[in-house]
């Protein structure tokens, strides 16, 4: 997780979700369910980004917003938003989070030829929260790094602990 | 942990052997002549040996033999179990415990330790006060077997009437016995009964084997290991050669026939002469014991599944609420019923009474006081206080900070006690009693108290506040609790490093539990511990706030009270209500978690305690109690400390659960300042 040059990411089994007008490729295989949405639980002063939490078949399971990370439009849900129930590396530890997807597309598989990536200049997200560009009917489809942007809780909870103390006081 | 795995099987049930040897022995110092203490201390011993054997832990086996043959002389009464060789007894414990942890390496000092065991047994043997030894005893000692020289040994051995049943071969056991030296095998077929009443299964053949070793002893137990307990043996060793064709051969062994030395079978209810009564209490002590070794896992397990069931057993309940349908709401009262029960008895299963904990200290301290050269008695209360299995894990290395904290640097040292009038013998009280749904553990010393000007002086200089602050007399105390903190002069072995402290705050409060300190200059402190008794499922009571809805748990509740209209306008930002005289001060939850839905206007406060501290929880409305199945937030919630979980209700939304001691600490914080604020 310290490494700064992740491999380049060979063919894979992707499922391909919507977050605003962009596609999305994540791991198929660390897929879990795939849900409608369901009543969402506020956290209070929690961060934008891991704002809400889900009951997964009796487990509470955090709900994640990666259009946060990616500082994309966030629109309302509408009939197609779904909730992507998946494992992610959290800190090296596999945990159960939930991802809002604006509409899920289809599970694909793309090649390794068709994957770049990232270009370090000239786009409008943060680079090391993305491990590769792949190409598909001649469209892109952003393969994000998952483990990257659930790490450093600690530097995205500290604004929240100061909020806190001045609510309470 | 794999259950299949017998070695590991092997290790816990040596560790639980370990602590009652332990046990054992720190009792036997208060108490050396209890028959009753020394032998289970021996059986104990005895037990790690055979398993030890049994799953290759040759190192152990050999050793714990060496520790037993030492302790028999003083179950035979011909050594006195003294504070020296309890002293021995308690390193050998330890060195058995690193051999069984870690088998792969090598680990030195166990001759040595042997050595100083053999040292204080000789030392302290008493052979005029020995109770009157039998023949054999005597003979033994007489003449013991000189060390080097082989010599023909007999064994003449009758297998339990089991034996074949479960799968005992004796053909395997005399190649065994002819690993040992060079054997001569002799049938002895005078139990053969008449054919009519010959039962197949039951080996009726006993068997004479000449050995010659120098001593076959060791070797022989390990072959019978699994055998002894019911079987008739009897070795003894032949001189000559005369001897050995003098013996009328198919006769049962006599007494008189040599010197025997140490007899192995131990009590036989067979008629084998034995001038001396076996270790009857091993064969008594047999009684089965009716408890059951599950995995800690599965418990979880079956915590987690009751959990569901309970959070299914809600949603049922809000449905057959809504319905008209008596039957169904027959049918759900009855799960409901059914289901409160079982998570009362699964909790149950993991509750465990206090006092396993309570009995390692007594290692902690005996060792503490001979190191710190302060004699110290240790008092424990409220063994029979039950908490979950995990929270009792978890609370063992807290305490043991604690303990040393308060060995160290609460007692003085004997001089200095006596100079302050107090008697040389320092005491150290752990305690636990419930209180409401929480447990409290307390470590009380009769020392010196904490030193506030000492405390203040040093946080000052780690720069944990500020020269001029003004701190309350708690708040002092709680200084310890900080980071880096330490007063201790000089760094010993045992506190001062300035880790252990912080460490205990933190692991308390990922308990949901506080600490208190009490502290008197010249007469004592007292650390105290509250914790809840569970982890998994408390009572909760559901409030909402906004459009959110919260549990706070019931234990912390003491009571709720409408919130007097029009405060606002006179209290000018002081947050105080005033509850039957007492000032209490309270936070709007509103405005902690920044909700932005329109107020109800008539608001709740739910007064809720953590400790000492008590503090208002202004909310929206009171919706009422429930059965609250804990969840653990994931870690990308951690940082947020209002709340301690989450749980899912009946409707199957999350609600999340304040954390009280939390808000309770951020409401006592605001009384302070503002007392501090306007007295200043």
């Amino acid at each position: 997780m310290s490494q700064t040059q992740e491999h380049m990411p060979s063919s894979m089994t992707a499922l391909t979700i919507r977050l605003d007008d962009e596609l999305f490729a994540v791991e198929a295989g660390r897929v879990r369910e795939i849900l409608d949405l369901v009543p969402i639980t506020e956290v209070p002063n929690a961060p934008d980004f891991v704002g809400g939490l889900i009951n997964v078949r009796g487990r509470v399971v955090p709900l994640a917003d990666l259009r946060v990370m990616f500082g994309m439009n966030r629109p309302e849900p509408d009939k197609d938003t779904r909730i992507v129930v998946m494992e992610v590396d959290m800190d090296g530890e596999p945990t159960i989070a939930g991802i809002l997807a604006d509409k899920v597309h289809d599970v694909t598989d793309i090649e390794a030829a068709s994957i770049e990536e990232a270009p370090r200049v000239g786009m409008r997200w943060r680079p090391e929260f993305i491990r590769g560009i792949g190409k598909r009917n001649g469209g892109f489809i952003i393969i994000p790094n998952m483990e990257r942007i659930f790490e450093t809780p600690g530097a995205r909870t500290a604004p929240v602990a100061a909020s806190e103390e001045r609510s309470a006081s | 942990m794999n259950l299949s795995d017998p070695t590991e099987t092997f290790r816990q049930e040596a560790r639980e052997l370990l602590d009652q040897l332990e046990a054992g022995l720190l009792d036997l110092e208060q108490d050396p002549s209890n028959a009753d203490l020394i032998n289970s201390t021996f059986r104990a011993l005895h037990t790690i040996k055979g398993s030890g054997a049994m799953f290759g832990f040759t190192a152990v086996a050999e050793f714990v033999h060496e520790f037993e043959t030492a302790f028999d002389q003083v179950r035979k009464g011909q050594s006195a179990a003294n504070g020296a060789l309890i002293e021995v007894a308690l390193d050998a414990k330890d060195h058995i415990h690193l051999l069984i942890e870690t088998p792969e390496t090598e680990i030195g000092g166990g001759d040595d330790i042997l050595d100083r065991l053999r040292a204080v047994i000789s030392g302290g043997a008493v052979p005029a006060a020995a109770p009157k030894p039998s023949i054999i005893e005597q003979a033994a000692k007489i003449e013991p077997v000189p060390a080097a020289a082989a010599a023909t040994w007999r064994l003449e051995f009758y297998l339990p009437s089991d034996a074949l049943i479960y799968g005992t071969n004796p053909l395997l056991l005399l190649e065994e016995l002819a690993q040992i030296g060079p054997t001569k095998v002799t049938a002895l077929t005078g139990r053969i009964p008449d054919l009519a009443t010959l039962d197949p299964e039951v080996p009726h053949i006993g068997w004479r084997v000449d050995i010659e070793a120098t001593d076959p002893t060791a070797a022989i137990d390990d072959v019978f290991l699994f055998l002894r307990d019911n079987m008739e043996l009897t070795l003894t060793r032949l001189d000559t050669v005369e001897d050995l064709a003098a013996l009328p051969a198919p006769a049962p062994m006599s007494v008189n026939a040599g010197p025997t030395v140490e007899p192995i079978a131990p009590a036989a209810p067979a008629p084998a002469p034995r001038a001396k009564a076996g270790p009857a209490a091993e064969t008594a002590d047999r009684a089965a014991a009716s408890s059951l070794r599950v995995p800690a896992e599965r418990l979880d397990e079956l915590m987690d599944r009751v959990g569901e069931l309970v959070i299914a057993q809600a949603r049922l309940s809000q449905i057959a609420g809504l319905s008209s349908d008596t039957a169904l709401k027959t049918i759900a009262e009855e799960l409901e019923r059914l289901s409160s029960g079982l998570r009362d008895t699964t909790m149950g299963i993991r509750m465990v009474p206090i006092g396993t904990l309570f009995s390692r200290f007594r290692r902690l301290i005996h060792d503490l006081s001979g190191e710190l050269g302060k004699p110290i008695e240790f008092i424990t209360s409220g063994e029979d206080t039950e908490l979950d299995k995990t929270m009792i894990e978890r609370l063992a290395d807290p305490l043991v900070h604690l303990i040393r904290n308060s060995v160290d640097h609460g007692l003085e040292s004997a001089d200095k006690r006596l100079a302050a009038g107090k008697p040389a013998k320092g005491v150290v009280r752990l305690s636990a009693v419930y209180s409401g749904a929480e447990v409290a553990i307390s470590v009380t010393d009769d020392g010196a108290g904490l030193n506030t000007a000492r405390i203040r002086a040093k946080a000052e200089e780690n720069g944990l506040i500020a020269p001029d602050a003004k701190l309350t007399e708690q708040e002092l105390h709680h200084l310890i609790f900080a980071p880096g903190f330490s007063t201790a002069k000089e760094v010993t072995s045992l506190s001062g490093r300035g880790v252990g402290m912080d460490v205990v705050k933190r692991t308390i409060d990922g308990l949901r539990g506080t600490i208190d300190v009490a502290s008197k200059p010249g007469e004592g402190s007292t650390m105290t511990l509250r914790l809840p008794l569970t982890l998994a499922i408390i009572d909760g009571m559901l409030v909402r706030v906004g459009n959110g809805r919260y549990t706070i748990p019931l234990a912390a509740v003491e009571e709720c009270v409408e919130l007097p209209e029009g405060i606002e306008a006179h209290a000018k930002g002081r947050n105080f209500l005033d509850i039957r005289g007492a000032l209490v001060p309270y936070l709007r939850l509103r405005e902690v978690f920044g909700t932005t839905a329109d107020p109800e206007p008539h608001q709740k406060v739910v007064i809720v305690s953590s400790g000492e501290g008590r503090v208002g929880l202004v909310v929206d409305q009171i919706i009422g109690n429930n059965q609250t199945v804990i969840k653990q937030l994931s870690k990308l919630h951690s940082g947020i400390k209002s709340f301690s979980g989450a749980t899912i209700l009946g409707d199957g939304t999350v609600a999340l659960i304040l954390d009280t001691a939390h808000l309770v600490a951020s409401g006592q914080s605001y009384v302070d300042r503002n007392i501090t604020g306007r007295a200043a």
